[in-house]
């Protein structure tokens, strides 16, 4: 019995997402009375690999498979199921990003495991193994029983933070050899937004709704979202609209964020929209309609036109770093 | 080429969402139901593909597991546009069971290109397409946001953390599409609302499966302390409450 944990990589580094699903599946394994590990696979260093070790992890063990530097859903799922089987892992973690959301269903049907998707907390029991985890957008939170031997988690972005814990992780090479016809996917071009703190990650997001009037106004947002190191977005008309890049929308449709500030300019608060952000720590408004839903949501409010507070808004940071 | 469209069909997503049976059920009293926005989305892209004959799609069929209560909802997309329908008359007890009873519909009916919402609003969780691709040993390819057949061949373009990749893969397949498939949900005209009333939707009974998952109770999320108002006059208190109270910034 073990919890193992996927720990996917960026051009050969990890991210605080990583660290977070490792003091994840470490806490998973501490109510299970067992010890977690964590799977890195493709080209990371050593060094690198031994952060994973500062959270919590009795074991990293490091796959390479042979000639596959792509993400390919069915070669990876083959990889990691393997390594969960040889493990003895009784469960299984992922992100609830991109890359788990491609693997884990795929892993649940070859294991046979049930998955609780998009989690937040600690199990609330482990048996029955019960989790807590989001359901309608956010709406209402589901208790969800896990009949399954095996039981897949896939981790909610920020929700849960870091615990540094050194258990003194062992590290194991492996070399992985995949029949070459399992890789079906093709990668024919990668294009990346450079410079930009992404969205998923950042701790301090500043969004800009319909009530900004103008792709124009923009200006003072991104300053202060430069200012606080914040990562921008927007709501769905702003990105339809095409004001600002699809990447930033945010809310039921786009992306779900839980960022430990989000800082909402001229956005209604719309159900879907908050569907994507109520998991935030804490919400700031601005806003001219004082009786806006967004105030509902947030702890802390400004009514007043968008123009007007964000350059004062702007001002105050950069007396408050001069200090 | 024949494509299906795999449907959810789920409360709207204004629904002031409760509960009853001491919280161990959705109150269904009052709900307009809709089809899942990622399905609409879905659905809108294969139509689109569809009206391209370079595509090689010859038909659109909705595939849907629900029970008879979900004809509206499956109506609804035969007028937008979808040629027929197959309902697996089955309550959809997790996304395994919902993923198993699909993949007997395309093992029985052979669809070359099947195409999965990312997400469904009620139970958000990303699984159905994945599973039914595992389930079926097909490629799959998630967080499509667009897709585009070409000389037989698909030209997809997949999200990542940061950037996007085109990649491609081998029919038969399943995508999983997302925000930017396409860009507004198509409506359904008179004349399709028209055409819907005499397409066929053929109902299937579902295969024996054992579900993986149980919801066993909801919770509300917990309110939200009331929101404390700073004067507009005076920004710097909302800066200097985040930096020593909130301590966020
Ligand atoms: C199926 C479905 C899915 C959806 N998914 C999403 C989603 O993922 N994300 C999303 O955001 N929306 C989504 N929507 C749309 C959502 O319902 C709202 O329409 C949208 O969120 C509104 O965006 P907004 O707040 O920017 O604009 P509006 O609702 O137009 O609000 C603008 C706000 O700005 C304020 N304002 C105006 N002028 C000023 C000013 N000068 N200064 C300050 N404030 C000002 C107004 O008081 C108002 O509150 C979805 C809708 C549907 C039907």
């Amino acid at each position: 019995m073990s919890v193992l944990v996927y720990t996917e990589n960026w051009d050969g580094k990890f991210k605080k997402l990583s660290f977070e699903l490792v003091s994840y599946a470490s806490k998973v394994a501490e109510m299970l009375n067992t010890t977690a590990t964590a799977l890195s696979i493709g080209n990371v260093e050593e060094a690198e690999l031994q952060k994973l070790g500062n959270f919590g992890v009795k074991k990293i063990i490091h796959a390479r498979i042979d000639g596959l530097n792509i993400l390919d859903n069915q070669a990876y799922t083959k990889t990691i199921a393997d390594i969960a089987t040889k493990e003895g892992a009784t469960v299984l973690v992922l992100s609830n990003n991109n890359t788990g959301k491609a693997l884990a269903p795929r892993l649940s049907v070859r294991l046979k495991a049930g998955i609780g998707s998009g989690v937040g907390k600690l199990p609330l029991g482990v048996d029955p193994f019960v989790v807590y985890k989001r359901a309608y957008s956010g709406n209402a939170f589901a208790h969800l029983t896990i009949k399954t031997p095996i039981r897949i988690l896939t981790l909610a972005q920020n929700s849960f933070g870091l615990i540094e814990k050194n258990a003194g992780a062992a590290l194991e090479n492996l070399s992985v050899q995949v029949d070459g016809t399992l890789v079906k996917t093709t990668v024919k071009e990668v294009q990346k937004l450079t410079g930009k703190i992404l969205l998923t990650d950042a701790d301090i997001v500043v969004s800009g709704g319909r009530g900004m009037k103008s792709p124009d106004n923009w200006g003072p947002l991104v300053e202060l979202a430069d200012l606080l190191g914040a990562a921008t977005a927007c709501s769905r008309p702003v990105s339809d609209e095409g004001w600002r890049g699809h990447e930033e929308h945010t809310g039921q449709t786009g992306k779900i964020i839980a960022p430990i500030l989000y800082i909402a300019i001229g956005i209604s608060g719309a159900t879907q929209h908050l569907a994507g952000v109520s998991s935030s720590k804490y919400i700031v408004a601005v806003n001219t309609d004082k009786d806006a839903p967004i105030f509902e949501a947030a702890q802390f409010g400004i009514v007043g036109d968008a123009q007007k507070v964000l350059p004062k808004l702007v001002e105050a940071v950069k007396e408050m770093k001069a200090r | 080429m024949k494509l299906l469209v795999c449907i959810s069909n789920v409360p709207d997503t204004t629904t002031k969402v409760k509960f009853v049976d001491d919280n161990k059920k959705f109150d269904e009293t009052g709900v307009q139901w809709v089809i899942n926005p990622w399905d609409e989305l879905s659905l809108t892209r294969a139509l689109e593909m569809k009206d391209d004959p370079a595509s090689g799609i010859k038909t659109v069929t909705i595939a849907h597991v629900g029970s008879a209560t979900a004809e509206p909802t499956i109506r609804k997309a035969l007028a937008i546009g979808a040629d027929d329908a197959i309902r697996v008359n089955a309550v959809p007890a997790d996304a395994y069971y919902v993923a198993s009873q699909l993949a007997e519909v395309v093992r029985t009916e052979k669809f070359d290109l099947v195409m999965c919402g990312i997400e469904s609003s009620d139970h958000n969780g990303s699984l159905v397409g994945g599973m039914l691709a595992e389930l079926l040993d097909f490629p799959s390819v998630s967080a499509v946001s667009y897709l585009k057949i070409e000389n037989g061949q698909a030209i997809i373009n997949r999200e990542i953390d940061g950037g996007k990749e085109i990649v491609s893969v081998p029919f038969p397949f399943v995508a999983i599409v997302q925000k930017g498939i396409a860009k507004e949900p198509r409506i359904a005209a008179m004349r399709g609302i028209m055409m819907a009333r005499t397409k066929p939707i053929k109902v299937v009974e579902p295969v024996n499966i054992e579900s993986f998952t149980e919801v066993t109770g909801f919770e509300m999320p917990k309110p939200r302390a009331a929101c404390r108002f700073i004067d507009a006059e005076n920004v710097k208190q909302l800066i200097e409450v985040l930096q020593n109270e909130a301590k966020v910034i």
